[in-house]
């Protein structure tokens, strides 16, 4: 990984508020759901923050993201605003999606958030799509298709792999290895020790990173977008990470070895790389205490507005269903 | 008005598509073998499309239906207006989570914020000895799918300008053309026209026969046969059958009193029990008889010549059904 450009301090930072503001949004929609007020599917990306966040270092609000049901991290980094996506999550008419379409098909084109799927590995075929379609327009946008380890055992992942390198388009596979496809470990689920080994098997390259690593994912992630934008073709990205909260929240994670959660718990990387933005000198206890503070702000504030916000009218039943209302 | 001549289906859908992407530099084609290089699609539908408009826009692709489909979501998502060919519509089948998941839903679900602005052709009909798996009729499985549009014409001119209305659409449109009408010639006439309007192909005031695609050819014989004994028979080709035009249906068999639904597809739960049903409801007390269907029988269709002669409706089962109706 020696080959890979750094993030430099300002980097590092701006990756941290991105880390900070997904765990804190991610406790309190936690913290919500567990008070009851809040009933919803929601897939935790808690142990995950800094893949989409080094990751979004390096992209623009006009590059596409398609992304799966555990996804508002990758949301929440690439800039989707936390005030829709609360209402959203309550379900309320002033969403980003009207209250029609829930944590697991959050949208959000202006901040390039174009597609989440609530099934496994469906962001893939479609980001070839947007990768065509960026092709075509010549601005040297990228689309990055994000799962997990468990998509990569699906049919579409080698037909849309195979396509996006055929075609040479600018997609980013962004494989997000928490070792655990539901509650299947990922020794039970391939006879391969990396997925990114089957990349070469499509002609694209493949690399596996530490994605709780903010130099390795920010580095790996700016040599596949540069490759991209350059029209050089796709990457694929396995960023090994782990997941602190099961598949859904209530999971008692079983399923797991035992001590595993624990011992990944002990290496949370978002206090990780608080630390290290202290030890380093790029910013002080008292300078990240008042940023994580302002995070806080803007999430109570998101949250109490979603909540005042109403309901969708039945009408929105005949809308969005085709371009014209049905009658 | 254009000029009216004499054409095949196949060429009016190629000059649909040439026209199309003539006047719309965003529209786009995909699919297996629809380039030049590999001969313009089986059929040739597709012919001349790659060496006029170039591989940027036409593309062939590999033998990848899940991809096929979910580059042409993204390239729509993108702002471009592809048209996918599905090569036979049994091949659907292997799409289904891209089309009923992701095409139809995406605009719902994203409260209007991203549409699918494409259309899929795909080509079907028995009457080749080609089996179980190469010459069903689906279109129940997406009529009964909100937010995709099913479109079947039954002769060039409706092809030609369906097919224009339906890339103009900012809604998924499923495409469906019979492989026997491919090669019939007919007049002809290059015009747009409006999805969900139903034709009546013949008047009649006695009973009315509402059918799409191949089964307009038979339904026309039953009505010419029935009319030499002073019968006479409305035909409705459906046109669009979702959304399907109950406008136009209910108005004519208010008039005759007598309704009979036609399609090759399987009878049981195929789309003339949907619209049986509207007429119960609308028109109950003005029925001379009850609504009668004829359909596909329930089996796979069969591959040797007499079975599969007996599987699809044809103008004596039509003409059987007819009869008994103004009985």
């Amino acid at each position: 990984m020696s080959n890979y450009p750094t993030p430099d301090k300002a980097t590092l930072l701006e990756i941290y508020r991105k880390a900070a503001t997904i765990k804190l949004n991610d406790e309190r929609i936690i913290k919500e759901m567990k008070s009851g007020r809040l009933v919803t599917p929601y897939y935790s990306g808690r142990g995950q923050e800094i893949i989409p966040s080094a990751l979004a270092m390096s992209l623009n609000d006009d590059d596409y993201l398609c992304t799966i049901y555990r996804g508002t991290h990758d949301m929440v980094a690439k800039g989707f605003p936390l005030d829709t996506m609360w209402a959203e999550l309550a379900g309320r008419v002033t969403g980003s999606c009207k209250g029609k379409g829930g944590p697991m098909h959050l949208t959000h084109p202006e901040s390039g958030c174009m597609v989440t799927t609530g099934i496994v590995g469906s962001s893939m075929p479609i980001a070839v799509g947007l990768g065509w379609a960026a092709k075509l327009d010549g601005k040297g946008q990228v689309a990055v298709a994000t799962f997990g380890d468990g998509a990569s055992n699906i049919g579409a992942f080698h037909e849309s792999m195979n396509m996006a390198a055929l075609f040479d388009l600018p997609v980013i596979f962004l494989c997000q290895n928490n070792l655990y496809a539901e509650h299947t470990s990922m020794q039970k689920s391939t006879k391969i020790d990396r997925y990114s080994k089957r990349a070469d098997a499509y002609g694209m390259v493949g690399v596996t990173v530490n994605g709780n690593d903010p130099d390795e994912m920010y580095g790996a992630a700016k040599v596949a977008i540069d490759r991209a934008r350059a029209g050089e073709g796709p990457t694929m990205i396995e960023a090994m990470t782990f997941r602190f909260n099961g598949h859904l929240i209530g999971d008692m994670c079983d399923y797991m070895k035992h001590g595993e959660l624990a011992e990944a718990k002990q290496e949370d990387p978002v206090p990780a790389l608080r630390q290290r933005l202290i030890d380093e000198g790029i910013a002080s206890e008292d300078e990240l205490a008042g940023m994580e503070s302002g995070i806080k702000e803007v999430i109570e504030a998101a949250v109490a507005a979603a909540y005042d916000a109403d309901y969708p009218d039945a009408i929105e039943l005949k809308r969005d269903v085709f371009a014209q209302e049905i009658a | 008005m254009t000029e009216t001549t004499k054409i095949t289906m196949l060429e009016a859908i190629n000059r649909a598509l040439h026209d199309a992407m003539e006047a719309d530099p965003k529209v786009l084609a995909l699919g297996e073998e629809v380039a030049d290089p590999e001969e313009g699609g089986v059929m040739g539908v597709t012919k001349g499309l790659s060496t006029k408009f170039g591989a940027e826009r036409v593309v062939s692709t590999p033998i990848s239906e899940q991809a096929i489909i979910g580059s042409a979501i993204g390239a729509a998502i993108g702002g471009y207006r592809p048209v996918a060919e599905i090569m036979l519509m049994n091949f659907v089948a292997v799409a289904m989570d891209m089309l009923t998941n992701h095409a139809a839903k995406l605009r719902f679900m994203s409260g209007g914020q991203t549409a699918v602005p494409m259309v899929v052709r795909t080509m079907t009909g028995s009457g080749f000895s080609t089996g179980g798996q190469h010459s069903d009729y689906l279109e129940a499985w997406f009529a009964h799918t909100p937010g995709m549009k099913v479109v079947a014409p039954s002769n060039p001119t409706d092809a030609y300008g369906l097919l224009r209305a339906a890339i103009e659409d900012d809604d998924p449109v499923l495409f469906i053309e019979n492989i026997q009408l491919y090669f019939m010639p007919a007049d002809f006439t290059a015009e747009k026209i409006p999805l969900g309007k139903a034709r009546i192909a013949r008047e009649g005031s006695d009973l009315t026969i509402i059918t799409h695609s191949l089964m307009v050819n038979h339904a026309m014989a039953v009505a010419d046969q029935m009319a030499k004994d002073g019968t006479e028979a409305e035909v409705i080709d459906l046109r669009t059958i979702s959304p399907w035009d109950r406008e136009t249906v209910l108005a004519s068999v208010k008039k005759t009193g007598r309704a009979l639904i036609v399609h090759e597809a399987v009878k049981e739960f195929g789309i003339g029990a949907e619209i049986a049903s509207v007429i119960n409801e609308e028109l109950f007390g003005q029925l001379k008889a009850p609504v009668k269907r004829v359909g596909g029988a329930f089996c796979a269709v069969p591959y040797c010549k007499p079975l599969e002669s007996a599987f699809a409706p044809s103008a004596d089962s039509i003409g059987k059904a007819a009869l008994e109706l103004v009985a």
